[in-house]
This record gives structure tokens, C-alpha cells and sequence, in this order.
């Protein structure tokens, strides 16, 4: 199915204090199931608005957004999103703010000692077992990201949305994490929609990459096919020519055609 | 060759403060190591043997002793200013004291005896107006658990529905502001005309004015929820009772315990206040039954009664609030 998540002519306008912002313009996508699919842009381009119209979080102002051939209204379990500052609650445990989420979605149907058994398994997807009784601020930065990301895995969502997964960590972590997310995909088959400004993370997690044009009434600019083979390895593709054009690609997009000046 | 002998050299060779002995004084043979020549050494060895076993390493020596050592000095360099500080104040006090001649204030030696006889039968009862110590505390920690026990009953829910609700807290506004600077015993009349007991009127003179606090700060854990969590809330699409008891409350918890924290305090402040106009028992009305005594020496006591008994207040809510610092 190459229509899972479709987006048609989809506008979004702000109110503001200076008048009306329109941030994205004329927004039109169609990501089949399973396809890994990332958003790039320079910062501003509207690049989280979009996945906040996804996620339910912002309501498009103009245009349609299905998924599976229903619209989305607002926000819900069937789309798990991985917030950009983890956004995990400080008052509860790693497996507290997993099972959180996974009381809300099978917490009717199934007994407790199952809802824990989800819990169990998403953080040990993550590979998280040992810090499962530790609060937020007793595991780094590179963890409670892994936290946010089972939290939305033990949803089962149709769609995993990322903001910048893994913007606010080091690189040696952030690529154990890359790994970890690619294995974690393969496995879940999981549709997923990423922000990123990222050119190596996006060119090695992709199936498609969505680079978007400069706000303000930012659109998508150009749609870059990844034909990497799976399962993709970072070393070898250091020395893959076909990655190193996709790179260039992506990279010429954003430095010549669409370079945005600072103000 | 026993460990005894080995811990002894080993000690000896490595801190300079012990005194040579002989166990030290043989060179040792050239290519050997220090711990393999204290075993191979056969007259080193005997010499070690032959010392008297009281040669035991001193505590101050050793790495525990040394970490004690350091605790000590920490502790004092901690309690020195305040101690000191606390030295000062009686100086002062005593120079207050003895510079006001036969009616001068009582100095803090003569303060202190009258407290040992005070303090020595705290419960006893001689009647509506003569009771011990202890039972005058009692009273004023009571009217204040009961005042603000109402403020917080009322205050809280208020404070939440006024956080939550944009329409609610403009309307409020104004009230608050006008009501708010009001002094606390401008209420006692108020209070004593519609009860027309002096029981109630206490409590409602605590109630009313420890109830801003918890009202405001309520509000504004509540409104400063950070956008974040509301955010989880919203993806994961939890109810409203979920929201309130698993992200709205525990977050706006530490805002609530600051404003528990002051609207106790001002409560603790209030009574003694309040106490002094509506008599009969508790520390207000005992400081301004000892006024009328001219028995100054209480009064000083109560003073000090009233600042202990509000810092340990203070201190139990800092404790029960640090319980629910998450960050």
C-alpha cells in the first residue's frame, strides 16, 4: 500500500502577535507502510509543524491528512511519537513511563501482569533491562532517549514520528542509537516518519528523504530516493560511492539551492 | 613470617611521621623490591618479630582515622559562623540587658533559669487561665493546623481550578489583589462579629490569611505544567482523571509545598497575634497574660518558643518537600 499516510495540499497558518505566519504551504506526501521516511531542513522550515500535523498535536488550517484512509483529528495512540527532549515524566520510573503508555492502549483488554510483560519487552528492545527501576535523572541523556523511544514502540503504533530523535546527543551515542533504531524498524516494521537535520543520519536511516524548502511558506522541495540495500552497515557505506552521491545530493539541496542566509 | 610483621613495615616505610626503628634502619639488598624483601629477609623478619605488639598503627594515622579528621574539621568550619553567630546575639542581648540597669531587660543567665522552671512541669492545669507551657504550644499548633487545614482544603482545589482555567483566574484576579494585602487581624472582627465566638473567629483569621499563598502557588504549578508533559499526555490521549493524577498533580506538587510552606509560616506568624486579642489560651495569649504579669523573662521565653517551634515547622515541610524534588 503506497498510500498509508497521505497528505494532501495541507497548509498551516499561525496566529501571532505580528499577524498571521504561514508556515507551511501546499504540503503534499504519500508514504507507503513500512517506509522510513525523513524530513530535512534548515532549522525554521516548518519541518516539526509537519509532524505535529502527523502526530495530531497541530490541526492542518487548510488540506487532508489519512492515515489508513481515515483523517487524522487529533492526537492518538496508533501514532507514537519520540519527543526531541525525551519528555519523559520525572515522578516515575523507566518502566513507569512505558507502561504509562502501554496501560493506555491495552490496559482495557488485557490483564496487568501482560501490560507489565509489554513494558518488559519494549525496554529490553531498547536494551534498557538494567535501568528499569531508575528515575530519569539517574540515566544520561543517551538512555532516557532510548526510554522515549519503547515508550512509543510498547504502543504498537501504525506510525513511529521522531522530532529530532537524537539532536540533543553526542555523536559517538548518537550513532549507537542510529544503529539501534535501524535494528528496531527492521524488526517492527514500523511506518516512520523522522525530522532530522542530520545529512549522514537521514541518508542512513531512509528509504526516502523529504528536504524542504525555506520558510516562511515552506513546501517540500525535492524528494530523494535512498536505494541503499538493507540491512545497511555505517562502516561499509563510509566507502560505498552510491552513499557518498546521495550525501552530495542532499547536501547541494540545502548549501546551493535552498542556503539560508543568517539574518 | 606472620602479616603482623609485613603490616608493620608496611606502615612504617610509608609514613614519615613514625620514629625510625629498626625495623626500617637495614638497607635493603639492591634489585629487591620493598615487599618482597620485608619477606625474604630473614633478620628483618626476627627484628620484627622481637617488637613489642602495643606498636599499633594511631587512628589519626590510618585512612579511616584521616577521614574522620577531615568530617571533624567540616563540621566545624560548617557550625562556626553560626555558632559564633548565635555567641554575638547573647552578647548583645546580655549588653542590652545590663546597660538598662535595675528595670532593664532580663540578661539571657536570669532568662534561662526562669525557662528550667517553666520548662520543668510543661502540662500542668490550674484553671481556664493558668495552664502549663506545653498546653499554651499545643493550643496555637492546633488553631494553626486547623486554620490552614481549611485554607488548604479550600485553597487547593481553588488553586488548580484557577491554574487550569484562564476565564476563572481573570475573574478572581482583582478579588485576590484586593484581598490579599489586607492584615491578617483586620479579619478578627469580621470573624468574631459573624461567629460570635473568639474560637472560630482565630481560626478564620488563620484560614483567610494563609489561604493566598496556596491559592497562587497552586495556580501557578498549574499553569507552568511544562508544555512537554501536557504534550505526552496528549499523544498517548489519556483521560482527564489520568492526566490530573499521574501528570498534572505530581507535577504541580513542589509549587504546592512552596505555597504550604508559606501559607504556614504566615499562619505561625498570625496566631500569636491573634491570640493576644481573643485570650484564654495558646503562646499569644500566655506572652500577653505574663505583659500584664510584667513577668518580662516569660515573655522573652515565649519569643524564643515562637521562633523554635516556626523553624522546625519550616525545616519538616523543607524535609517533606525535598521528598518530591524530582529534577
Amino acid at each position: 500500500m503506497h498510500n498509508y499516510l497521505h497528505i494532501e495540499h495541507a497548509r498551516m497558518v499561525f496566529d501571532t502577535k505580528k499577524g498571521k505566519f504561514t508556515a507551511l504551504t501546499d504540503i503534499n506526501l504519500r508514504v507507503g507502510q513500512g517506509e522510513f521516511i525523513s524530513l530535512i531542513g534548515h532549522s525554521g522550515c516548518g519541518k516539526s509543524t509537519l509532524l505535529n500535523l502527523v502526530a495530531g498535536l497541530a490541526t492542518a488550517t487548510e488540506g487532508v491528512l489519512l492515515l489508513a484512509e481515515k483523517e487524522i483529528k487529533g492526537p492518538g495512540p496508533e501514532r507514537g511519537v519520540v519527543f526531541q527532549n525525551h519528555s519523559l515524566l520525572p515522578w516515575l520510573t523507566c518502566f513507569g513511563n512505558v507502561y504509562l503508555a502501554v496501560e493506555r492502549v491495552f490496559g482495557a483488554r488485557e490483564p496487568k501482569s501482560r501490560l507489565r510483560e509489554r513494558t518488559q519487552a519494549a525496554i529490553e528492545l531498547v536494551g534498557l533491562s538494567h535501568a528499569s527501576a531508575k528515575h530519569p535523572n539517574e540515566i544520561s541523556g543517551g538512555m532516557k532517549q532510548r526510554v522515549g523511544i519503547a515508550r512509543a514502540l510498547a504502543m504498537e503504533p501504525k506510525v513511529l514520528l521522531l522530532d529530532e530523535p537524537f539532536g540533543a546527543l553526542d555523536a559517538l551515542t548518537r550513532a549507537g542509537l542510529q544503529d539501534e533504531l535501524m535494528r528496531i524498524v527492521q524488526e517492527t516494521k514500523a511506518t516512520t516518519l523522522m525530522v532530522t537535520h542530520d545529512v549522514d543520519e537521514a541518508v542512513l536511516l531512509s528509504d526516502r528523504i523529504v528536504m524542504m524548502t525555506n520558510g516562511p511558506a515552506a513546501t517540500i522541495g525535492e524528494i530523494l530516493d535512498v536505494d541503499l540495500p538493507r540491512p545497511r552497515d555505517r562502516l561499509s557505506l563510509a566507502v560505498e560511492p552510491r552513499y557518498h552521491h546521495l550525501r552530495s545530493q542532499v547536501l547541494a539541496f540545502l548549501y546551493q539551492k535552498h542556503l539560508k542566509h543568517a539574518a | 613470617m606472620s602479616a603482623v610483621t609485613f603490616n608493620e613495615t608496611h606502615y612504617s616505610m610509608n609514613s614519615p611521621v613514625t620514629p625510625p626503628s629498626p625495623v626500617v634502619s637495614p638497607p635493603p639488598p639492591p634489585g629487591l623490591g620493598e615487599r618482597k624483601n620485608s619477606q625474604t629477609n630473614p633478620q628483618r623478619g626476627a627484628e620484627a618479630g622481637a617488637l613489642p605488639q602495643g606498636r599499633k598503627t594511631p587512628m589519626w594515622e590510618s585512612e579511616r582515622g584521616q577521614a574522620f579528621g577531615e568530617a571533624v574539621g567540616k563540621f566545624f568550619r560548617a557550625a562556626l559562623p553560626p555558632l559564633l553567630g548565635m555567641a554575638l546575639f547573647i552578647l548583645l542581648w546580655q549588653i542590652v540587658s545590663s546597660s538598662g540597669g535595675e528595670h532593664g531587660l532580663p540578661g539571657p543567665a536570669k532568662t534561662w533559669e526562669s525557662a528550667k522552671i517553666l520548662f520543668a512541669d510543661p502540662f500542668y492545669d490550674k484553671g481556664p487561665n493558668d495552664k502549663g507551657i506545653g498546653w499554651n504550644i499545643l493550643h496555637s499548633l492546633y488553631r494553626v493546623g486547623a486554620g490552614f487545614g481549611l485554607a488548604a482544603l479550600v485553597g487547593i482545589p481553588a488553586g488548580f481550578l484557577i491554574g487550569r482555567f484562564a476565564f476563572l483566574a481573570a475573574m478572581v484576579a482583582p478579588v485576590i489583589s484586593l484581598l490579599r494585602p489586607v492584615s491578617p487581624l483586620a479579619w478578627l472582627p469580621i470573624g468574631l462579629y459573624v461567629f460570635k465566638q473568639t474560637e472560630p473567629a482565630s481560626l478564620w483569621v488563620i484560614f483567610i490569611s494563609s489561604i493566598w499563598p496556596i491559592i497562587l502557588n497552586t495556580a501557578a504549578g498549574v499553569s507552568r505544567v511544562p508544555q512537554d508533559y501536557l504534550n505526552v499526555a496528549r499523544v498517548l490521549n489519556l483521560s482527564e482523571w489520568t492526566i490530573f493524577t499521574r501528570i498534572l498533580f505530581p507535577s504541580v506538587l513542589p509549587h504546592l509545598m512552596t505555597g504550604i510552606r508559606l501559607s504556614i509560616g504566615v499562619a505561625w506568624l498570625v496566631i500569636v497575634a491573634a491570640e493576644m486579642l481573643t485570650g484564654g489560651t495558646g503562646l499569644g495569649f500566655w506572652v500577653w497574660d505574663e505583659w500584664n504579669n510584667l513577668n518580662v523573662e516569660h515573655i522573652l521565653i515565649a519569643i524564643f518558643i515562637v521562633g523554635f517551634t516556626g523553624l522546625l515547622l519550616e525545616q519538616a515541610l523543607v524535609m517533606v518537600a525535598n521528598r518530591f524534588n524530582y529534577e
